[in-house]
């Protein structure tokens, strides 16, 4: 325990102590805010976060073709699937894919990589995916690859008509972008 | 700097280390920690220090607006919009750089003034003092390109004629200005280069502040007495002394600042510059920047286009030679009882100048202009030659130290 | 120290007289009147109600010739402007024609307007609008409270008048647009009109403003004062949209330098205590 008089021989230096702490603090915060602005500026500004969604028409799509739009600033494949390549993806087990999640944004969160869980229900025809292999972000060729679906030509990813992985380095399925029907043959992106 | 000959021993091993191998830590002990610093720097001494702080502002921020600004004729002046309206924080950024660009201006006004007061640029300081004008003028040329960057009228305007200089040297002058346009009028190419040039010429400004501070560390600081530091007793370490300060100081100027940029951030801009620039309109009256007025009134008041041009780059020039001209052996203008009165007429004639450079070339305003423009070269060049021979100075103190335990003396008693 | 100050007084005095300011006086522009706004000063903030009046103002008045072209719907929307709702915003933009294209047929189309369009100005190009305006061109509006000023004359010897009062901007665009009178001597010029505030006296544009022209949905009676003072802070957000979120930042960040500027000069004190200077 300390004597009284060697608490007041140090409180002067005491009081200095947490001056000088609280100082060193209070420029700390300081400069810690005036940080953000800087780096805050890099992220995608008004204008960018404005153009968020995009409307398509799906009418000109005619079965067995696919179409590449852009949505901010990315490809995304729209294609019109024929009956045998949806038959092909429904008869896929489950044991066989790479990755058992859908990816679909639309879906529940983990939902089973199924072909329906990859589409619209009752829209089995149509998939909309985004074109980006989940590799290194390559855009894959269509109607390609061992499995009748998408070929990444950068390093060997192949896809199958549901745009799920199945043979290469790519470790998920082809993501399903957050999209709705706003009437039959239209739909929105973002 | 000369901090390789002072070995330090560190403690940490691993600073032990890589100061063996490249004496970083020994330089920064030497030279921005232990160095011996005048005990009796006043406030004005911190303007070097808020300098320093105003140089890194303007790099960050404009290195950051550059990752937004697009240097083309077409779409200059909208992208600064941009900046101001959609970019997270773009309008924080630009009022920054904007303001900070005038705040800069005044902490160098001060910091020269300063010197010329306290004769800081008197043997063995000449070199010191001589990057120090370099500096002012690549700072003049830098804030000169950069305020063309927004492409408003001013700008635009401001550019033609400050441009149109060059066409007065005789026999190529057109052939010089065609070439720094890079056309026929000031246009797309002139504003890509001038982009160019103002980012490249802040880190030009960065190795002429590194060679003033060497020179700065060579002789040491001047100081308020002018008396150089006799013993130990007459200095401080520059930590935590100074730094702290400095630090201070520079906090109550980017008050200052902030007061600026948050609450009036236009003030010192000019409102015909949020006019997209048009070649085909000149605006009634162009004005450069306010740090640029003494200058202009020296251009304009001198009734020969050449000479005139010639004037104003003398006016920068002189100072250059400033050692040389005053022929007084003390320092400090404290002990100088007629160029303590000489300073504060200058002072206030670069301000007149100031006054004429914002006004129309016409009138009461044109004779206003040459009396200052006179008496600005007359200070140089007669006065303060001859006041230097002929005043006769108060006695100067033995010591900083004893100068010092006199004013506490003073003040005690 | 007092001699500090007392220099300090002085160039600040000086300083000030050297602003940027310092301009021509002569016979030109009558200045403005000095109306207070309710954005004005430190904590000032725009009148929700009021922007709404000016935009109205702006659409069924300015916009004929006028554009906004800087100025996005979605801007209507966002906080410290006029605060319409998102629907309310999307109406607005809706109503406009928006050029886009090419289409996949590789032709131009006009389509509804979005939030993230920019105000559709009322001419394709300059050349256009000169055309439409017998050779005056209608400024765009975008910056007009910044680009112009409302002070001149004798105020402006007094260089510290705009740092307190601003440049003048929206109370020259209030007075130009309140002020239109006949010539004090009787004249009269073809295609223009006498306006005390326009710089020359004469300005193409006619009084655009007309009593209970507008109909104001909050039931504000449509002078034109009323009309004028409302567009002007209408425009007046238009060309500072981040004026509230300035000065609220601005605020916080010199309240924080004031406490951290009194810690710095403690501890400086605390650290030369013993060192005579």
């Amino acid at each position: 325990m300390s004597t009284v008089e060697e608490v007041n021989q140090d409180d002067d230096s005491t009081r200095r102590d947490f001056l000088y702490i609280a100082t060193a603090a209070v420029g700390a915060v300081g400069t810690g805010a005036a940080i953000w602005p800087f780096i805050d500026q890099m992220n995608p500004d008004a204008s960018v976060r404005a153009l968020s969604s995009a409307e398509f028409d799906l009418a000109p799509i005619e079965e067995g073709q696919g179409i590449t739009v852009v949505w901010r600033g990315n490809p995304v494949f729209i294609r019109h699937r024929t009956p045998k390549e949806i038959e092909e993806a429904k008869a896929v087990p489950m044991s066989d894919l790479k990755d058992p999640i859908a990816r679909n944004l639309n879906a529940p969160e983990g939902a089973e990589a199924t072909d329906v869980n990859r589409v619209v229900d009752g829209k089995e025809n149509i998939l909309v995916m985004m074109a980006i292999c989940t590799h290194l972000g390559c855009v894959p060729v269509g109607e390609a690859g061992e499995f009748d679906g998408w070929f990444c030509p950068c390093h060997g990813s192949h896809y199958d008509t549901a745009g799920r992985i199945r043979k290469g380095p790519a470790p998920t399925n082809l993501e399903v972008p957050p999209y709705k029907y706003i009437d039959d043959n239209k739909i929105v992106i973002g | 700097m000369s901090g390789h000959s002072t070995n330090y021993e560190f403690k940490n091993p691993a600073v032990k280390w890589l100061d063996s191998r490249l004496p970083i830590f020994s330089l920064m002990k030497g030279q921005a920690m232990d160095f011996p610093t005048p005990k009796n720097l006043n406030y004005w001494w911190t303007f070097g220090g808020i300098l320093a702080i105003m140089l890194v502002i303007q790099l960050i921020s404009g290195i950051v607006l550059a990752m937004h600004y697009t240097p083309t004729a077409d779409l200059a002046f909208n992208s600064v919009e941009h900046i101001m309206r959609d970019v997270n924080y773009g309008w924080l950024l630009r009022y920054m750089h904007a303001n900070g660009a005038s705040m800069f201006f005044i902490a160098v006004y001060i910091h020269i003034f300063r010197g010329m007061y306290y004769g800081s640029y008197k043997e063995p300081r000449e070199v010191l003092w001589m990057i120090g004008v370099f500096i002012f003028i690549a700072m003049m040329a830098t804030a000169f390109m950069g305020y063309v960057l927004p492409w408003g009228q001013m700008s635009f305007w401001g550019a033609k004629v400050i441009t149109n200089l060059f066409s007065a040297i005789p026999f190529v002058g057109d052939s010089v200005v065609t070439w720094l346009w890079g056309g026929f009028n000031v246009a797309d190419p002139t504003l890509n280069r001038f982009f160019s040039l103002h980012y490249l010429l802040p880190f030009v400004l960065a190795a002429l502040v590194f060679l003033h501070i060497w020179a700065l560390h060579i002789p040491g600081n001047n100081n308020p007495t002018g008396v150089e530091p006799k013993s130990g007793a007459d200095t401080i370490p520059f930590h935590p002394y100074y730094t702290m300060k400095d630090l201070y100081a520079i906090v109550v100027f980017l008050m200052v600042m902030a007061a600026f940029m948050f609450f009036a951030p236009n003030y010192m801009g000019h409102a015909d510059n949020y006019i997209p620039a048009n070649p085909l309109v000149t605006p009634t009256h162009i004005v450069p920047e306010w740090y640029f007025l003494p200058f202009y009134a020296i251009l304009r008041s001198v009734p020969d286009k050449l000479l005139g041009v010639i004037a104003m780059f003398s006016s920068l020039l002189i100072l250059l030679v400033l050692p040389w001209l005053d022929s007084s052996k003390v320092r400090s203008g404290k002990y100088r009882p007629m160029f303590k009165w000489m300073f504060w007429i200058f002072v206030f004639d670069c301000l007149v100048l100031g006054v004429v450079g914002g006004n129309p070339a016409e009138g009461h305003w044109l004779i206003i202009g040459r009396i200052a423009t006179f008496y600005y070269f007359l200070h140089f060049i007669i006065l303060l030659p001859l006041v230097g021979l002929m005043e006769k100075p108060k006695p100067l103190p033995a010591s900083i130290s004893e100068d010092v335990l006199a004013k506490s003396d003073a003040k005690s008693s | 120290m007092k001699k500090l100050f007392k220099s300090l007084a002085i160039a600040g005095i000086l300083g000030a007289l050297m602003s940027p300011q310092a301009m021509a006086s002569g016979d030109g522009p009558k200045n403005a009147k000095n109306y207070s706004f309710s954005f004005e000063g430190i904590f000032g903030t725009f009148d929700r109600a009021q922007l709404k009046r000016g935009f109205l103002v702006y659409q069924e008045v300015c916009a004929g010739c006028h554009g906004l072209k800087l100025v996005n719907y979605r801007n209507l929307a966002e906080p410290g402007g006029p605060e319409f709702t998102k629907t309310e915003a999307k109406a607005i933009a809706a109503e406009a024609e928006v050029n886009d294209g090419p289409n996949a047929e590789g032709e131009m189309f006009d389509r509804p307007g979005k939030l993230s369009d920019k105000f559709v100005s009322p001419y394709p190009n300059d050349e256009a609008a000169k055309a439409g305006n017998n050779g005056a061109l209608p400024p765009d509006l975008s910056l007009i409270t910044k680009s112009r000023s409302g002070w001149h004359g004798s105020l402006k010897s007094l260089y510290l008048y705009s740092l307190f009062n601003g440049s003048g901007g929206p109370e020259y665009i209030t007075s130009l647009l309140a002020g239109y009178a006949d010539d004090p001597h009787g004249e009269e010029k073809e295609g223009l009109n006498y306006n005390p505030y326009f710089t020359g006296n004469w300005i193409a544009m006619p009084s655009p403003l007309s009593d209970d022209g507008v109909e104001y949905a909050d039931g504000t009676k449509a002078t034109v004062e009323q009309q004028a003072k409302d567009v002007a802070v209408f425009l007046a957000w238009a060309a500072e949209p981040k004026m509230e979120e300035r000065k609220k930042l601005g605020f916080m960040v010199l309240l924080y330098m004031l406490v951290f500027s009194v810690l710095l000069y403690l501890v400086k004190k605390a650290i030369w205590r013993n060192v005579k200077h």
